[in-house]
């Protein structure tokens, strides 16, 4: 069954191995279709029904949905190579990406690995190491201390020298993980020791580093890439200064505001930093850039192609992928560094499943309604997924990346803002309305961006609970959405059952219903989900009065709003057009059930609003003696109660139950996504029901434990 | 060979100069004076009958209303709106019974009926308005109730009872209990129905005490909700009363009691959203033996009428001395306007014709003057034919009367009379009447009134109904009184006699207004003009959905 015996004389791939899974998988074998190479994809026992699994030519399967036992191990991925006689495996990003055993033990199999040598993969993966070779090779260092000596004490006397803000760092791993900002000195050994703990779950090695912790940073990256006759081209660079959690969530090309003096220096120091480590393949120069002094250090090379790439992609007019292919066959690069174009402005936007308001965490949950923006040459939608995936807490939590070129920048963020506001997805919280306020934020338009661009700009990005007149403002958007919901609501409820109903009663299903001597008139009480708000759900009450014509007049009470006079017209599955006073608006709405909900997603001109509406009507079996109906709503938990805030496993459980504990302790620690939480106290009390131990799974909104106010209310 | 065969689809069944000829023509002026002057009645009219149907749409007044929010209860309206089928029509029948008829304003009777698709079977609704006089049941309350469940009889719907009543309202019981088509009928009619197949659920969403307490109890099926739903033959103070024991409402005869122990009903609702949802459900669950009906003849595809139907406030004048053309009528309430009319030029006061009313084919009957000799015996001939072939029968009533007079008389008028009667009477198909203008005599016996038990009959907001005019009456009644004070020797001055005659004219009026009719429940509903076409379109899916075919026999036509 095996081909591994089939040599080409050409010694190039015919066949190709991803690694990997999600959206990336699927943009690598894009490209491998394009150059006619076949594709072997290779999956976990949770992805068997996914895209990146439909679109490869094979498909293996690897193992159980925990990624250490499936798209980590690569004894296992080796296998499913030379089960599929693939001579090459691109590992894409994460993963086995930047690991230089896994490199190493695809050479020792005769296997193309498409990437840098192992060698520089090892270099650049040690952080301190890596900074001792840019540092001899002349390359901006950022103060800090990377000995190998992890000594605590010793650790802070070298922080102490660096002086505060100080950043704890793991010498391995990326993408944020383990990384925490020490303000004061008192903070620095709790903090050392969590970096540590998170460094050692996520990467196995627990060594840590120091840094500097600039105030005003920029984040900007540049693109090399080299092939294997030590030619190193750079490709302009990216700015991926607008984080949340160190992670980024909208990358540039190029980067605003600089001169070209500075990009020229930027790409020439990583040039030399790729030529330190003999590099090939896709590669990025990571520096921080002090905006209040203009320096700019070296940060990290991430030795794969990054999750951003496309933006570059689209400034250069390069398929970055294809280049990493045609290096791994041995062919040299197709231009010098003189030849390389900078064409126009490209932006890209995350979608991850995250819950904005509690501090980004990630989600799961069901893509109920998937339907990304219209593609074009010009907007790109990078996704792995498609309507009724699921998004596990097995994986990174990203569910698309937006990607839009424009002649300049601003002619790119408009792009990117009509794209946002018709990016649907329902199901699962996503930042995506989030994306929306940061691409029209009025400091974003102008460039001026930082890594600390959120939380700089905190009260535009957030609604403010307290504050009474925006949260008015934004209620009453809210309400006419749910005003055109209801009507859109009614239309495609008289469309299904009119078409249901048998064809000798239709004349009961005629649009308005009839009524004698008065319009039909219904309530609809929905409940404004708003995702961009810590607060539980908001009620609506909407009533509906069918008047003839078919249109709809609706009240949503409140002496504020004022009634609305529709009509509806029902394009298809989701979509409406929506007629008032003589304005007519594309609508689309997205309706699924979840837990004793229905949920309603509404997207109308720009806005977009989730409300949900109790199944009235459902009939739950229930006996007598269970008075109270099963709920896994967070909100239905008793005062005082914690639920989980997303969906993990527990790490560690800090006290006892029954203890006594002080506002803001620390109970438990969860781990998802391979970030930890920490699980305070609400308020001061006794701890009750905890119940949850180390190593156990928890779903999203699991009630934790309680905390009361009395210790005779322990349990 | 294609070509010729699409020429031969595409031949006309007859020559092309008849092909239309069953479309009615626009014979509407708009321009008129009576035009302008009926509508303006016309819509004079329709407001109040809004601001009535308005008032009885509050049920028993926002305090009332108030106290049975907070315990949780919808309005019946409100209830049976939840239970029928979203965005459903439902065609509720007498929404002004009880109007002035009472002392104290009875909205809509104290109960709730009417008729809506539950998972798309047609099911007839009896819901008592505990916000009006506790749900309890006057004699108009009685009598909607059986006529609700007459229909249900007749239609074969299944009937969901949504039970929310004190029962009998006591001070009148010797009009509502003792008599034949008094409270007990209604039991009565609940095991008949339940014999013959037709399903019975109750919902007890309130009280039901005393005489109520059978509604559930004769169900086939029956739900409770927990709290609010009690049954109990007599409520805890008659039982403190009877025999000391003090026991609380619950207890004596709550949801739980009922549903475990006692067996007397058979769902327990936690709440009431719970118990419509059951309610749903059993009517989801209901599979009608010969459930067959007449509905094969239906056509799905029809054409809506070519002229409007808002047009109906315009045609009908107030004045009943004005005669409109019944056509006009007629086109705008069949499909496509399209009316083959039958013997067209025999009779002509009679206006004989099929059409079809949203795909069911009907035939029509209605008056376009006084009934002569020919007309009453084309009726005849006409109900005749719809009986044979299973066609159900409008009858639009404007009519003054029979011919009267010696010529008339010497033809046989009564004897002419007495065969549309004697017809009308044993037609064994649907009958769906509705009186657009005047109602009177024996008119409205050729013409199906309320005596001769059509399925539905509904009037516009400009009918009357009377033995004869109110002139006519005070003109015989004061040729009568003239003549016996003639006797006696009593003096009667012009004066007087006007007088007289004023208040027999006045009388005749009031009692012969549509609200005074539908107060009294002489018919099923007074309904606007304009929704004529849909109002007999569901009435008619109703009466033919479950129903069988039943062949007709007349008895001794006079010859």
């Amino acid at each position: 069954f095996s081909s591994n015996s089939i040599d080409r004389a050409s010694g190039r791939i015919e066949k190709l191995l991803i690694a990997n899974r999600g959206e990336i998988a699927c943009r690598i074998m894009r490209t491998a279709k394009r150059l006619g190479i076949r594709t072997v994809a290779v999956y976990s026992d949770a992805d068997e029904r996914s895209l990146h699994v439909k679109l490869a030519d094979e498909a293996v399967r690897i193992g159980p949905p925990p990624a250490r036992l499936s798209y980590l191990s690569a004894a296992s991925i080796i296998e499913a190579a030379s089960r599929t006689g693939a001579q090459a495996i691109h590992p894409g990003y994460g993963f086995l990406s930047e690991s230089s055993e896994f490199a190493q033990l695809c050479q020792d199999e005769g296997i193309t690995f498409v990437g840098p040598p192992a060698s520089a993969i090892r270099d650049m993966g040690d952080k301190s190491a890596s900074k001792r070779i840019m540092g001899a090779a002349g390359v901006p260092l950022v103060p800090g201390y990377h000995g190998y000596e992890q000594d605590i004490d010793l650790m802070k006397l070298e922080a102490d020298k660096i002086g505060y803000p100080i950043l704890i760092k793991p010498t391995h791993g990326g993408g944020g993980k383990g990384m925490r900002i020490v303000q004061s000195p008192e903070d620095f050994v709790d903090s050392f020791i969590g970096a540590q703990r998170e460094a050692a779950a996520s990467f196995g090695i627990n060594t840590i580093l120091l840094e500097k912790y600039i105030t005003k940073p920029r984040h900007i990256e540049v693109q090399i890439f080299g092939d294997k006759y030590g030619n190193i081209v750079h490709l302009n660079e990216r700015d991926c200064s607008v984080q949340r959690r160190h992670q980024k969530i909208i990358e540039e090309a190029p980067a605003p505001n600089i001169s070209g003096d500075f990009r020229s220096h930027l790409g020439q120091a990583a040039v030399s930093a790729a030529k330190a480590v003999n590099y090939h393949s896709a590669g990025t120069v990571e520096f921080i850039v002090d905006t209040l002094s203009g320096e700019f250090y070296f940060m990290e090379m991430n030795t794969r192609l990054q999750v951003e790439h496309p933006v570059t992609e689209m400034i250069v007019g390069q398929d970055l992928v294809a280049w990493q292919i045609r290096v791994a066959n041995g062919e040299p690069l197709p231009f010098s560094q003189s030849e390389v174009p900078l064409l126009g402005h490209a932006f890209e936007a995350r979608i991850y499943a995250e819950n904005v308001p509690k501090g980004f965490l990630p989600a799961t949950g069901i893509l109920h309604h998937y339907h990304p923006v219209q593609a074009s040459s010009e907007v790109r939608v990078e996704t792995g997924v498609e309507q009724g995936d699921t998004v596990s807490m097995h994986y990174d939590p990203m569910i698309a990346k937006l990607v839009v070129w424009g002649e300049d920048r601003t002619g790119a963020l408009i792009k990117m803002r009509d794209s946002l506001s018709k990016f649907q997805v329902a199901g699962l919280p996503t930042n995506i309305d989030f994306l929306s306020k940061l691409a029209n934020h009025g400091a974003f338009e102008k460039g001026e961006v930082e890594t600390h661009f959120i939380e700089l700009h905190k009260d535009d990005l957030f609604v403010d609970p307290d504050d009474e007149l925006s949260t008015q403002l934004v209620y009453k958007s809210a309400a006419r959405s749910a005003a055109i919901a209801a009507a859109c609501l009614c239309e495609k409820e008289h469309a299904s059952t009119s078409e249901s109903s048998p064809g000798s009663l239709s004349v009961w299903y005629a649009n308005p219903p009839f009524r004698v001597n008065h319009f039909a008139k219904r309530t609809m009480e929905l409940e404004w989900e708003d995702d961009t708000s810590k607060g539980g759900p908001k009620l609506v009450p909407v009533h509906v009065t069918h008047m003839p014509k078919g249109k709809y007049l609706i009240e949503t009470g409140g002496s504020s709003f004022p009634d609305l006079e529709l009509n509806i017209v029902h394009l298809g599955n989701h979509h409406f057009r929506v007629e008032h006073d003589g304005l007519s608006t594309n609508t689309s709405m997205a309706v699924y059930q979840k837990d004793q909900f229905e949920h309603i997603h509404i997207w109308h001109g720009s806005c977009h609003h989730h409300f949900r509406r109790r199944n009235k009507l459902d009939l739950v079996d229930i006996d007598e003696s269970n008075q109270h109906r099963p709920t896994t709503e967070a909100s239905s938990h008793p005062p005082g109660s914690v639920a989980a805030p997303m969906a993990g496993l527990v790490v560690k459980v800090l006290v006892k139950d029954g203890e006594k504990v002080p506002e803001g302790q620390p109970i438990i620690v969860l781990e998802a996504m391979k970030m930890e939480h920490v699980v305070k106290a609400t308020h001061a009390g006794y701890i009750s029901g905890l119940r949850v131990s180390a190593g156990q799974q928890v779903s999203d909104g699991t009630l934790l434990f309680t905390v009361k106010e009395n210790r005779g209310d322990v349990s | 060979r294609s070509i010729s065969r699409r020429r031969r689809q595409n031949l006309p069944l007859c020559p092309s100069r008849y092909l239309c000829s069953s479309v009615l023509p626009d014979t509407l002026d708009r321009t008129s004076d009576s035009y302008a002057r009926n509508s303006e009645a016309m819509e004079g009219l329709i407001s109040q009958l809004h601001s009535h149907i308005l008032q009885v749409m509050n049920g028993g007044g926002s305090d009332a209303v108030k106290r049975n929010t907070s315990r949780n209860k919808l309005l019946p309206r409100d209830r049976i709106d939840s239970l029928i089928d979203p965005g459903s029509s439902f065609l509720e029948l007498s929404q002004l019974a009880g109007h002035e008829l009472y002392d104290d304003p009875l909205p809509s009777g104290g109960i709730i009926t009417g008729f809506g698709p539950v998972h798309g079977k047609l099911c007839m609704f009896v819901a008592n308005d505990p916000t009006v006089k506790g749900g309890t049941y006057f004699p108009i309350t009685v009598k909607k109730h059986l006529r609700a469940q007459e229909i249900a009889a007749k239609c074969r719907l299944p009937c969901m009872y949504l039970v929310d009543s004190g029962g009998a309202f006591l001070p009148k019981q010797a009009e509502i209990f003792p008599d034949k088509e008094n409270f007990g009928r209604i039991f009565y009619n609940q095991s008949l129905m339940s014999a013959d197949g037709i399903p019975q659920i109750a919902l007890v969403l309130g009280s039901c005490t005393a005489g109520g307490a059978y509604i559930p109890a004769m169900a086939d099926e029956s739900v409770m909700v927990k709290g609010n739903g009690t049954i109990f033959l007599a409520g805890p103070p008659l039982v403190k009363a009877a025999t000391g024991e003090e026991v609380s409402a619950e207890d004596l005869g709550g949801a739980s009691l009922h549903c475990r122990t006692s067996g007397v009903s058979d769902y327990f609702a936690q709440d009431e959203q719970h118990a419509l949802a059951i309610g749903r459900n059993i009517a989801k669950n209901l599979h009608m033996a010969g459930n067959m009906g007449t509905q094969h003849q239906r056509i799905s595809d029809f054409k809506e009428p070519l002229y409007d139907e808002a047009e109906l406030r315009a045609i009908a004048p107030t004045d009943l001395k004005q005669s409109f053309d019944i056509r006009s009528v007629i086109s705008r309430i069949v499909d496509g306007s399209e009316f083959d009319e039958f013997k067209k030029l025999y009779g002509a006061t009679l206006v004989t014709g099929f059409a079809r009313i949203f795909g069911q084919p009907v035939g029509i009957i209605g008056n376009n003057g006084i009934l002569f000799n020919e007309s009453a015996v084309k009726g005849a001939h006409f109900i005749e034919l719809c009986t044979q072939r299973n066609i159900p029968l409008i009858f639009l009533q404007n009519i003054t009367g029979f011919m009267v007079g010696s010529k008339s008389e010497a033809n046989g008028i009564a004897k002419s009379g007495a065969k549309m009667v004697m017809a009308v009477s044993c037609a064994k198909v649907p009958k769906i009447t509705v009186v657009v203008g005047g109602s009177f005599g024996a008119g409205n016996y050729a013409m199906c009134g309320r005596a001769y038990s059509p399925d539905f009959m509904f009037f516009w907001p400009n009918a009357r109904i009377s033995v004869m005019g109110g002139p006519q009456a005070a003109g015989v009644l004061a040729q009568i009184e003239g003549a016996s004070r003639k006797k006696t020797g009593t003096p009667w001055s012009k004066e007087e006699e006007e007088k007289f005659k004023a208040g027999v004219v006045e009388a005749y009026d009031r009692e012969g207004s549509a609200y005074y009719s539908t107060a009294r429940l002489w018919d099923d509903g007074i309904i606007d003009p304009a929704d004529t076409r849909k109002v007999l379109g569901l009435c008619l899916a109703a009466a033919t959905t479950n129903r069988m075919p039943e062949s007709t026999k007349y008895g001794v036509f006079r010859m």
